[in-house]
């Protein structure tokens, strides 16, 4: 298949893989920041076609998996509310807040509504006047410009049964927050393709000179992956850190500029938390002050009040890349995709999920023959 | 095509446009509803007598009893509907324990509002699915409820087959070293219902595999393949037959991701859509296992599209898993979804 098949060639992965090995020399540890990332990786088993020495740890860009409790605590409060259709990206509907999730309340009657797109939404909006419409605005800047134009939107047609509720978040303050903490031991990111398509690659260089660490913007195709992870470990091994972009297919330097325009003016950039991890300064977007009316926290007037995290859930450390999956005590047996007790069990993005769905018997499945060199074609 | 559609709906529409409650109650409301809609579209001579159930003649053999609902939305889609559906579900039920489809009952639970047009049009499609299967549609009940109760139309259909081979088909006699058949490409149902159902467009027309089994299910037996076990996939799709069969029969497996086919128009929706087409449902497709040795001759009796697929290992870890080999060269163990398949968010 056309765009899809060249990317997934077995004998260029394998080659690609026996180039990985012959440049490196020492261990090295690799973070892919994105969920699509991590999801492909496990997936297509890439990391088991690398060389022992290179690690790769799995990061926060997950949106699913970083959307603070109380934002889901806050959803299921509007949701449920009788005059309201709650509209949503579907695996939103699953991950649990602190007593209930979306689907629970879909259950009990509440007109909860999985849409494709927010402009699906406004369109419900245009379509049920007598109707309170909201749309759970989450993600990263991937999705930050759609939801962006759905306000737009709203607002230019005077839309007044429309609101948005926002927790948007930001990938370069999160993985500065790993770089700075003391447990960190990422040493090369490969960054994700489809937010520098969007915001472009300059944001990455004061990162990569401030704390010498290669940059690799990075696609989500097995090849892509791969050559994200070479050009990182040449960087690594010739001692440079800089900010490459391997996914020259969508990414330009300056990105995506009237999308970033439209960010621009609809959103401003304010302290978020981020679900297992704690608040991150100016690591989210919330509505500008001329369209604070669509923000659909004040119209229903829903508290922020503080909600506890599972203590048994290590999603924090996961999404920091300090811990894996499997080496938390409660993943796959108290904690599955079907009784998650973090998001990262929920999201097919998520870490936990992404390997509990493909390797939850790792001993089993590192065979020698998926090793470098052993792939068959 | 629903414009080609010719309407031959033997109840005027002026008179009675739409399914009322009056249907339900067994008067004359329902009698009509019997007489001009389902007797005419079902006619066989052991349904005719419209007794209280149907009189069957003895057959020589086992037989396959099963049942199932169908609540599909939309209730039509493109490459078929719910009517089909109702047929093929139950028909292909019978056929994969290996019987030969015989009767059918039919019960529908239709919603106040329904436009008789579409009943109709289902009732029809009833009929032409029964009669490319071979089955008779012999009893059935029709119940009405009140508007906002139901989706329209629900289905079930209730089936009796005649198993006419010795082979005990199941799980149970799953060995190590079969041979795993798949009898065409995969996901097709499940995209063209949820394209349909979502207005989603895609560029390519993608239409459901929804098809009887019991002509290739047969075509097997009669050809003397020594058949251990089938499974249509349905919901779930092939990540779940293949999943409930390793465990009843306590064998792990192995899949080969490239011989698995899949229409580039499916494969193209479920990567925008963030799903994995093993999962996705099928209306149309079966995989059977079968001795090694015998698996060039199975394939020369189905349909060109069949391929083997895989075979079962000898029992090793416990639970058994079901392993793909990626077209990577790499391995990752086959999973069942959680729940529903959620379109991801980017």
């Amino acid at each position: 298949m056309k765009y899809l098949d060249e990317y997934r060639d077995a004998a260029t992965a394998r080659t690609y893989a026996e180039a990985i090995a012959r440049v490196t020399t020492r261990p090295w540890t690799i973070m892919e920041v994105c969920g699509g990332q991590t999801h492909a990786i496990v997936r297509f088993g890439i990391d088991t076609l690398l060389p022992p020495q290179i690690s790769l740890l799995h990061g926060p860009g997950c949106p699913v998996c970083v959307t603070p409790l109380e934002v889901l605590d806050q959803a299921v409060d509007i949701a449920a509310r009788p005059n309201v259709i709650f509209c949503s990206f579907g695996d939103m509907l699953r991950v649990p807040g602190s007593q209930s999730d979306l689907f629970q309340v879909k259950s009990n009657g509440g007109d909860v509504r999985i849409v494709y797109s927010p402009v699906d939404a406004v369109q419900i909006a245009r379509e049920n006047p007598e109707k309170e419409v909201v749309f759970l605005a989450v993600g990263f800047e991937t999705t930050a410009p759609a939801n962006a134009m759905a306000v737009h939107r709203a607002k230019e047609e005077g839309i007044s049964n429309f609101s948005v509720l926002v927790s948007h978040v930001l990938v370069p303050p999160a993985m500065e927050a790993i770089l700075s903490s003391r447990h960190n031991r990422v040493q090369g990111f490969l960054a994700a393709g489809h937010v520098c398509t969007v915001m472009g690659y300059t944001e990455y260089e004061p990162l990569a000179r401030r704390y010498h660490v290669p940059i690799v913007v990075t696609g989500f195709e097995p090849l892509d992956i791969l050559q994200g992870v070479y050009l990182c470990v040449r960087q690594l091994e010739e001692g440079r850190a800089e900010v490459e972009n391997q996914y020259s297919r969508s990414v330009r330097r300056e990105g995506n500029q009237p999308a970033q325009e439209l960010i621009r003016e609809v959103f401003t950039v304010v302290p978020r938390k981020w679900r297992g991890i704690g608040e991150i300064p100016a690591s989210g977007l919330g509505l500008a002050p001329p369209y604070a009316a669509f923000d659909a926290a004040r119209r229903f007037q829903v508290d922020s009040h503080h909600a506890e995290e599972n203590p048994e859930c290590i999603s924090g450390l996961v999404l920091q890349g300090i811990k894996k999956p499997q080496e938390c005590p409660a993943f796959g047996t108290k904690c599955t995709p079907t009784h998650p007790l973090g998001a990262t069990m929920v999201s097919s993005e998520g870490a936990c999920a992404a390997y509990y769905k493909y390797r939850r018997n790792e001993t089993v499945e590192r065979s020698p023959s998926a090793a470098v060199g052993g792939a068959a074609p | 095509m629903i414009e080609d559609f010719v309407l031959q709906c033997p109840i005027p529409l002026d008179d009675n446009p739409t399914v009322q409650m009056g249907h339900g109650g067994g008067g004359r409301m329902t009698r009509d509803l019997i007489e001009k809609i389902f007797l005419p579209a079902f006619t066989n001579d052991l349904l005719a007598p419209l007794h209280d159930g149907a009189i069957l003649p003895p057959v020589g053999g086992r037989l396959a009893f099963t049942t199932d609902s169908f609540v599909v939305r939309p209730i039509f889609f493109r490459g078929g509907d719910l009517g089909s559906l109702a047929v093929n579900g139950t028909v292909n039920d019978l056929a994969m324990c290996g019987a030969r489809p015989l009767y059918l009952s039919a019960g529908f639970i239709l919603e106040e509002g329904l436009p008789i047009k579409d009943l109709w049009r289902v009732v029809c499609s009833m009929a032409d699915a029964a009669s490319v299967a071979g089955v008779r549609v012999v009893t059935g009940d029709t119940k009405v409820v009140d508007k906002g109760h139901g989706d329209g139309i629900f289905i079930n259909t209730a089936g009796v087959g005649v198993i006419e081979t010795r082979l005990t088909i199941g799980p149970m006699s799953v060995r190590a070293g079969d041979a795993i058949l798949l009898n065409g490409d995969i996901g097709r149902h499940g995209i063209a219902v949820m394209a349909e159902r979502e207005g989603l467009e895609f560029e390519s027309d993608i239409s459901s595999d929804c098809a009887p089994l019991n002509g290739p299910v047969l075509a097997l037996l009669d050809g003397g393949v020594e058949v251990h076990c089938l499974r249509d996939l349905t919901r779930g799709g092939l990540t779940s037959a293949l999943i409930e069969i390793s465990e009843s029969a306590n064998l792990p497996m192995r899949v080969e991701e490239e011989s698995v086919s899949v229409q580039d128009g499916v494969r193209g929706a479920c990567e925008i859509l963030g799903l994995e087409p093993f999962s996705v449902a099928n209306e149309g497709r079966f995989i059977a296992f079968v001795p090694a040795g015998e698996a060039d001759t199975a394939l020369r009796l189905l349909s060109s599209g069949a391929a083997v697929i895989g075979t079962v290992d000898p029992p090793g870890t416990q639970p058994p898993l079901v392993r793909v080999r990626t077209s990577l060269g790499t391995s990752r163990i086959l999973d069942l979804p959680s729940g529903e398949q959620l379109p991801r968010i980017c």
